[in-house]
C-alpha cells in the first residue's frame, strides 16, 4: 500500500503548502457536494415540525424523534422494508446462481465464441430499463405475476445477472485451471467438479457479486414502481417516494423514510468497500 | 493397470499443429518417459490421455478397448500436475480421499465398501504423511506437496498414472531423492506409467523406455541405454546427454570424412546422396580426450585452446576451440586423468572411436558410426 505523498514529507515549503491547502479545498468542495444533501435529511428528519419550513436555525434547537415514530409505526414503510429485504434476497440467489453456473461454462468449458458470448452478455445490461419496461409489464400481466415480489425479484434477477457474470466468470478464470482439471481427472462431472472445488475457492467473488446485486436491487426504484400496485407489494424506494401527504408535504417523514431505507445498504457497503473493489479488479492484475 | 496404445493420434488447434499423427504403445506395467523441450506437445499429450481434451483425430486404446471418446472418470487414469493442483480448501486427508469419496458419493466408504480412512492411512504411511493429514495444503513444503499430490493420484490404484513434469518445482536435492521414490514405488505397485519431463536426466534414469517428442513428433522410442548409444537423429543425438554431444558439420573427402581438424575414414555402405549433401559428424564429450600438449601424440589426435572449464567430479568438462585452417571449430571433451585444466592452456583432443554417429546432414538422420 502506497501512502498519500504528503505523509512523508517533512513540513512543508511554501509551494507544498499551496497544492495542500488547494487540495483540501477541492475535497471539501466534493465532501459537500455528496455528503451535503444526506446530512440536510439527517437535519431535517430530526427537526420539529415548526422549524422544518424556517431558516435560520440550520441546527434545530431540540432534537425530536416523532417523524421516525411516525415512519416506523403509522406508516407502510416497515411493510416496505420487509418486501425490499425478500426481493433483493431473492434476486441475490437467483442471479449468483444462475450466475455462477453462466460464469464457470464461460471460464472453464470449451464453448465456441466465449467472447463475443461475454459481449452479448454486457450489452443486455446496457438498455435502460425505461425501454424494456412497458413489454415487461405486458409479460408479468400475461404471466399473473403483476403485483407480486416475486415478479420484481426475477426482473431484478435478471438485471443483476449481466455483472454477477462478469464478476463471477474473472473471478473463475483466476483460479489455476489445474484445480479443475484434477477435479476432473479424480472422477468429478463438471457438474461436482464446480460444486466441490471451484464454488469453495471462489466464495470471496460470490460472496462481492452477491453484496453487489443485494444493493442493486435494494435501491431500484422503476422496476418496483411500475411492477407493484399496492402497499403488500412495494419495496421501500417506492414507499418513500409514494409518502402520503395529503395537504402538504411531510418533509419530516419523508428524510427520515429515506434514512431509514439508505443506512442498511451504506452500511453494507461501508464494511465491505474494501472487498467489493478488490472483487471489481479482480483478474485485471495477477494476484 | 493397462497397455496403452496410440493410433494416429493427432491434435490441431485451428491451423496449427500441435501434435502431428503419432503411434505408440506403451507396455502392461512400464515406465514409460516422454522427453522434449518445453513446447513439444509433451503436456497435451497427457491431457488427451488423461480425457481433458480430445484429439483431433486417431485413436487411444486402454487394453485393447477405444477411450477416445470417454469422460475422464471412466477412464480410471490419474494425473499429476507440474504445479500438484491440490485443493487449497482441503486437507491433506480430503485431499487424499477425494477420488474415493467422488468415485462413492460417500463420506465414509469408497466404491468396493472398503473405509476410506483405512486408505487414507495406507496411502499416507507409505508416503510418510501420516503426522501431516490435518493441515492444509499451504502449510505443506513443496516435497510435502509433492507427496499429496502423488498420493491422491495412487490412492484410488489408477489403471494408468501420469505425472506431468512432477519434480520440476523442487530443489536439485529433493528432486533426485524422489526421483529413487518414484522408481521403487513403481517396483511396488507396477502401475503402467506414463512420465513427461523436460529433463534428459530424468529421462535417462527413470524409464524403462523413452521417447523423445519435438514439434509434436517422436523422434525415437526405446530404452534410455539404446537411445543414447544410437540416436536417430541431430534432435535426439543434442537432447540427451550432459554435456550436449558434439556436432560438427564435415566434408566427404576422397581421402575420408573431415570435420574440422578430424580425419574420419568413409563407410563403405555412405549412400551417395549423403556423400553430395554432405555428413554432420556427433561425438559425445566422454568420448572426447583432451590432454596436455606435451603428452604424446595420439593417432588422431589435433592441437587446440582451452576455452571454458567446467569441473565434474573427477573429470572437467572442457570446452576448446580447434586450430582448424578453414573454420573455428568447437569441441566439448573430458578432460584426461591427472590432468587439471586453465583456461588458454595448449591441449590435444583425440576422439575415441568407434564412438562417433554420422548423420545426413540434409535430413538429420542418423546412418552409422566409424
Amino acid at each position: 500500500m502506497i501512502r498519500p505523498t504528503e505523509e512523508r514529507r517533512e513540513a512543508g515549503s511554501y509551494s507544498d503548502f499551496r497544492a495542500t491547502g488547494l487540495r483540501w479545498v477541492l475535497l471539501a468542495v466534493v465532501m459537500l457536494f455528496c455528503i451535503g444533501p444526506l446530512f440536510w435529511q439527517a437535519v431535517t428528519s430530526v427537526k420539529p415540525d415548526a422549524d422544518l419550513v424556517r431558516l435560520p436555525p440550520i441546527l434545530p434547537a431540540e432534537i425530536t424523534a416523532t417523524h421516525y415514530e411516525r415512519v416506523l409505526l403509522g406508516s407502510p414503510l416497515v411493510q416496505a422494508l420487509a418486501n425490499s429485504v425478500v426481493v433483493a434476497a431473492g434476486a441475490t440467489v437467483v442471479s449468483i446462481v444462475v450466475g455462477s453456473f453462466c460464469a464457470f461454462a464461460l471460464a472453464r468449458l470449451p464453448i465456441a465464441g466465449k467472447s463475443i458470448i461475454l459481449g452479448l452478455i454486457l450489452v443486455t445490461s446496457m438498455f435502460p430499463p425505461i425501454a424494456v419496461i412497458s413489454p415487461l409489464y405486458l409479460v408479468m400481466r400475461e404471466l399473473g405475476l403483476r403485483d407480486t415480489l416475486m415478479a420484481l425479484s426475477l426482473t431484478h434477477a435478471v438485471y443483476a445477472l449481466p455483472l454477477a457474470v462478469w464478476l463471477l466468470t474473472s473471478f473463475i478464470r483466476q483460479l489455476p485451471s489445474e484445480l479443475y482439471y484434477a477435479a476432473r481427472v479424480d472422477g468429478c462431472t463438471p457438474l461436482r467438479a464446480l460444486l466441490t472445488v471451484i464454488l469453495p475457492l471462489a466464495r470471496p467473488g460470490l460472496a462481492v457479486a452477491a453484496l453487489l446485486v443485494f444493493i442493486f436491487s435494494w435501491n431500484e426504484f422503476m422496476f418496483a414502481l411500475t411492477l407493484t400496485a399496492s402497499d403488500a407489494t412495494r419495496t421501500a424506494p417506492v414507499a418513500v417516494a409514494l409518502f402520503p401527504g395529503l395537504y402538504e408535504i411531510p418533509w419530516g417523514d419523508l428524510a427520515a423514510a429515506s434514512l431509514v431505507v439508505t443506512l442498511p445498504v451504506a452500511g453494507l457497503a461501508l464494511v465491505f468497500h474494501r472487498h467489493i473493489v478488490a472483487g471489481l479488479t479482480a483478474g485485471s492484475v495477477k494476484g | 493397470m493397462a497397455e496403452v496404445c496410440l493410433k494416429g493420434l493427432e491434435k490441431r488447434i485451428g491451423h496449427t499443429t500441435i501434435l502431428h499423427p503419432l503411434d505408440l504403445t506403451v507396455r502392461d506395467g512400464e515406465f514409460f518417459v516422454l522427453v522434449g523441450p518445453s513446447g513439444c506437445g509433451k503436456s497435451t499429450l497427457l491431457h488427451l490421455l488423461a480425457g481433458l481434451d480430445r484429439p483431433t483425430s486417431g485413436r487411444i486404446l486402454f487394453d485393447g478397448a477405444d477411450v477416445t471418446e470417454l469422460e475422464p472418470r471412466e477412464r480410471d487414469a490419474a494425473l499429476v500436475f507440474q504445479t500438484y493442483a491440490l485443493y487449497p480448501h482441503m486437507t491433506v486427508r480430503d485431499n487424499l480421499s477425494f477420488p474415493l469419496r467422488v468415485a462413492s458419493g460417500a463420506q465414509r466408504v469408497d466404491r468396493k465398501g472398503k473405509d476410506i480412512e483405512n486408505e487414507v492411512q495406507r496411502v499416507a504411511g507409505f508416503l510418510g504423511l501420516k503426522s501431516l493429514l490435518d493441515r492444509r495444503p499451504r502449510e505443506l513444503s513443496g516435497g510435502q506437496r509433492q507427496r499429496v499430490a502423488l498420493g491422491r493420484a495412487l490412492i484410488r490404484k489408477p489403471r494408468l498414472f501420469l505425472l506431468d513434469e512432477p519434480l520440476s518445482n523442487l530443489d536439485a536435492q529433493l528432486r533426485s531423492s524422489m526421483r529413487t521414490e518414484l522408481r521403487q514405488l513403481h517396483e511396488e505397485l507396477k502401475i503402467t506409467t506414463i512420465y513427461v519431463t523436460h529433463d534428459q536426466t530424468e529421462a535417462m534414469t527413470l524409464g524403462d523406455r523413452l521417447a523423445t517428442l519435438d514439434q509434436g513428433r517422436i523422434h525415437q522410442v526405446g530404452r534410455p541405454h539404446d537411445v543414447y548409444a544410437a540416436p536417430a537423429n541431430v534432435f535426439v543425438a543434442g537432447f540427451l546427454g550432459y554435456p550436449p554431444m558434439n556436432l560438427l558439420q564435415a566434408r566427404v573427402g576422397s581421402e575420408g570424412i573431415a570435420a574440422g581438424p578430424f580425419q574420419f575414414t568413409v563407410p563403405s555402405d555412405l549412400p551417395e546422396s549423403v556423400r553430395q549433401q554432405g555428413v554432420t559428424v556427433g561425438v559425445r564429450p566422454e568420448d572426447v580426450m583432451v590432454g596436455i600438449s606435451a603428452d604424446r601424440h595420439e593417432d588422431g589426435a589435433v592441437s587446440g585452446v582451452v576455452r571454458l572449464v567446467e569441473p565434474a567430479g573427477p573429470t572437467c568438462w572442457v570446452t576448446c576451440d580447434l586450430l582448424d585452417r578453414l573454420a573455428r571449430v568447437t569441441v566439448v571433451g573430458a578432460s584426461a586423468s591427472g590432468y587439471s585444466p586453465k583456461i588458454g592452456d595448449a591441449v590435444t583432443v583425440s576422439v575415441r572411436r568407434p564412438a562417433v554417429h554420422l548423420f545426413d546432414s540434409s535430413t538429420g538422420q542418423r546412418f552409422g558410426s566409424v
